[in-house]
């Protein structure tokens, strides 16, 4: 398959998919209603927002962008926003289809972020935080030089507060429109994830759907316990590149956190209503 | 040479005249020198010009050329008395990445690189240069054994990328390189990374948290290939030149944006016409580095290899 074939495939499959998703929706009201991307089941909204976005029939984990993801994770009203300021820049003049000025512009339109990471600080259950949250509904959730600084910026933070670090990560990687200086930014952050370590900080990473690339291979997987949330795919190389290299068939459940629990690869696989307890109890054992 | 690049064609023709010219003047014992002389000057302007104005995707040739020198070239005429040291310590010996002890200009150092091989038979054993989690877990072994017993090290890498393979992700592709950068980044002795031919991606970046980061003339270096970059934004592989151009992927746009500390020449004609020179060159260049590196305390050297990688990056505030 050339790879124009397989964009017109995946395409027709998004199509055919989203035509699916309209169906057996009551005609009257469908803002009101979901449909389950795993199981085809319809849901209302309002019930699959109060179940933390994970489908009350087949417990499908739907992939949730950093403010949702810090509404439902961190105590109500405790998340303290840092860096905000840091904005990115096409320094490259990067310009592929479309320029990466525009492309930035456009992300910025559909998320209302100004980039891929949210970071600042909170608090789970009382227990008090650093936190940096992706989002992979900014580009992809991918690291050019904004992600990489704001990241470093709070594990500094972390650093000078003595607080216990906690990345959630949902990228597919480096950013290529920043090229090298992407690069760097996976040398920067894991050079203060070393930081961290050499003071005794506890670091820990939540992976989820889905975490690729120069994430996995930088700050990602630097904690000191990984948890991984149910579902996720997590990886280096893409499915897509591993098929093409090996020319043979993956298993299913390839990198899924299941997988990777399996191999040694992860501590602990969670589901998504579970995590904010999980979380309090490690950092209860580590008593910070 | 064997393999000859198409942008390197014109050059093949003048040196054919040339060789007739000499075969010609020999069998009539007519004098030609002039017009030798005339020729040769033509084809070194030429080559001057050609390889002082290389396009990206044609750097790109060079620094995938099969000739091109591999690591144990490099080892063989940089180093005295290199000793292997195999293994991971957990099942495997990767080849991708070879690494020992040696001598450069009569210091022990601890040198590691990625191996790539010139034959089908040698790409084979070698991974065609791409390592997996078990070869940068053994150069992670070896790094520590340098600090130990205050070793400085030298990574030498030509890589495509680490390996996209089953077991790579099942026993952590994405968390050895990881590793390596975060421990390299706390190593007390000098490191020196040069970037020999293809430096791609976190495959490269994971040997490469260096004090001092240097690049072959034609080498390059990435965040992806200009051949996946251009599959993924401009949705068709063939657009690589494009590609290879947005990327910045050249020593000279990466001297330009502080990525890198220093350019290394190669020969003109690139690093394969000539071995020893290009060793040469890289040897002055390593020796002169760690003779600046060496005036430094451990906490001094730590402190400013954090400085250099934290400064990295473009932003606003």
């Amino acid at each position: 398959m050339t790879i124009q074939e397989w964009f017109d495939k995946r395409k027709e499959a998004q199509i055919e998919r989203r035509a699916k998703e309209m169906k057996g929706i009551d005609p009257e009201t469908p803002e009101l209603w979901a449909k389950c991307v795993h199981c085809d089941s319809q849901i209302l909204k309002s019930e699959l927002e109060e179940n933390l976005m994970v489908c009350p029939h087949c417990d499908y984990h739907f992939r949730i962008n950093a403010r949702t993801r810090i509404n439902q994770l961190f105590d109500e009203g405790s998340f303290e926003e840092m860096f905000k300021n840091v904005l990115p820049t096409d320094a490259l003049n990067f310009v592929d289809t479309e320029s990466y000025a525009v492309r930035l512009q456009k992300a910025h339109e559909k998320t209302g972020l100004d980039e891929a990471v949210i970071t600042g600080l909170a608090k789970i259950e009382g227990h008090k935080l650093a936190a940096a949250v992706m989002d992979f509904d900014f580009m992809g959730g991918s690291m050019g030089s904004v992600v990489g600084e704001k990241v470093t910026r709070i594990m500094e933070k972390a650093l000078e507060l003595k607080l216990p670090m906690l990345a959630i990560t949902s990228s597919g990687g480096a950013r290529m429109q920043e090229s090298a200086l992407s690069l760097m930014q996976m040398a920067k952050t894991s050079c203060a994830a070393g930081k961290l370590d050499e003071a005794g900080l506890l670091y820990i990473n939540l992976l989820t759907e889905p975490t690729f690339g120069g994430i996995t291979a930088s700050f990602g997987t630097l904690g000191d316990i990984i948890i991984a949330e149910q579902g996720a795919r997590i990886g280096f190389a893409g499915r897509r590149v591993i098929e093409q290299t090996i020319r043979q068939k993956l298993p299913a459940d390839f990198q899924t956190a299941e997988y990777l629990l399996k191999f040694g690869q992860v501590d602990i696989v969670s589901k998504r209503k579970n995590l904010r307890k999980t979380i309090a109890n490690i950092l209860d054992m580590h008593g910070v | 040479m064997s393999t000859v690049l198409d942008f390197e064609k014109p050059i093949v023709e003048i040196q054919k005249k040339i060789d007739e010219l000499k075969k010609m003047s020999e069998a009539s014992g007519m004098d030609l020198d002039s017009q030798i002389e005339n020729f040769e000057r033509q084809a070194q302007d030429y080559k001057k010009e050609l390889y002082s104005k290389l396009k990206p995707s044609q750097k790109l040739q060079i620094a995938r050329h099969p000739e091109r020198p591999k690591f144990l070239d490099y080892v063989e005429l940089i180093c005295d008395d290199f000793i292997e040291l195999h293994g991971d310590r957990e099942g495997m010996d990767d080849r991708a990445i070879i690494g020992g002890l040696a001598k450069i200009d009569g210091k022990p150092v601890m040198i590691i690189g990625i191996q790539k091989g010139k034959t089908t038979k040698e790409n084979l054993e070698y991974n065609f240069g791409m390592p997996q989690p078990q070869g940068y877990r053994k150069a992670l072994r070896l790094f520590k054994h340098a600090n130990k017993f205050n070793l400085p090290i030298v990574t030498l890498i030509d890589t495509p990328g680490a390996y996209p393979g089953i077991k790579a992700e099942e026993t952590g592709q994405g968390s050895a390189i990881a590793v390596n950068l975060m421990e390299m980044s706390k190593l007390n002795v000098p490191i020196v990374a040069i970037i020999t031919g293809e430096g791609c991606s976190g495959g490269a970046l994971g040997l490469a948290v260096a004090d001092r980061v240097m690049m072959l003339e034609h080498a390059y270096y990435t965040v992806i290939s200009p051949e996946g970059c251009a599959s993924i934004l401009w949705r068709d592989a063939s657009k690589y030149a494009d590609a290879a151009e947005a990327l910045k992927i050249t020593s000279k746009d990466l001297l330009e944006l502080g990525i890198i500390d220093e350019e290394i020449p190669e020969p003109l004609g690139g690093a394969h016409t000539d071995y020893s020179a290009v060793s040469e060159n890289i040897k002055s260049s390593v020796v002169k580095a760690l003779k600046e590196l060496a005036q430094y305390e451990p906490e001094e050297l730590r402190n400013k290899r954090y400085e250099k990688f934290r400064a990295m990056g473009r932003f606003v505030e």
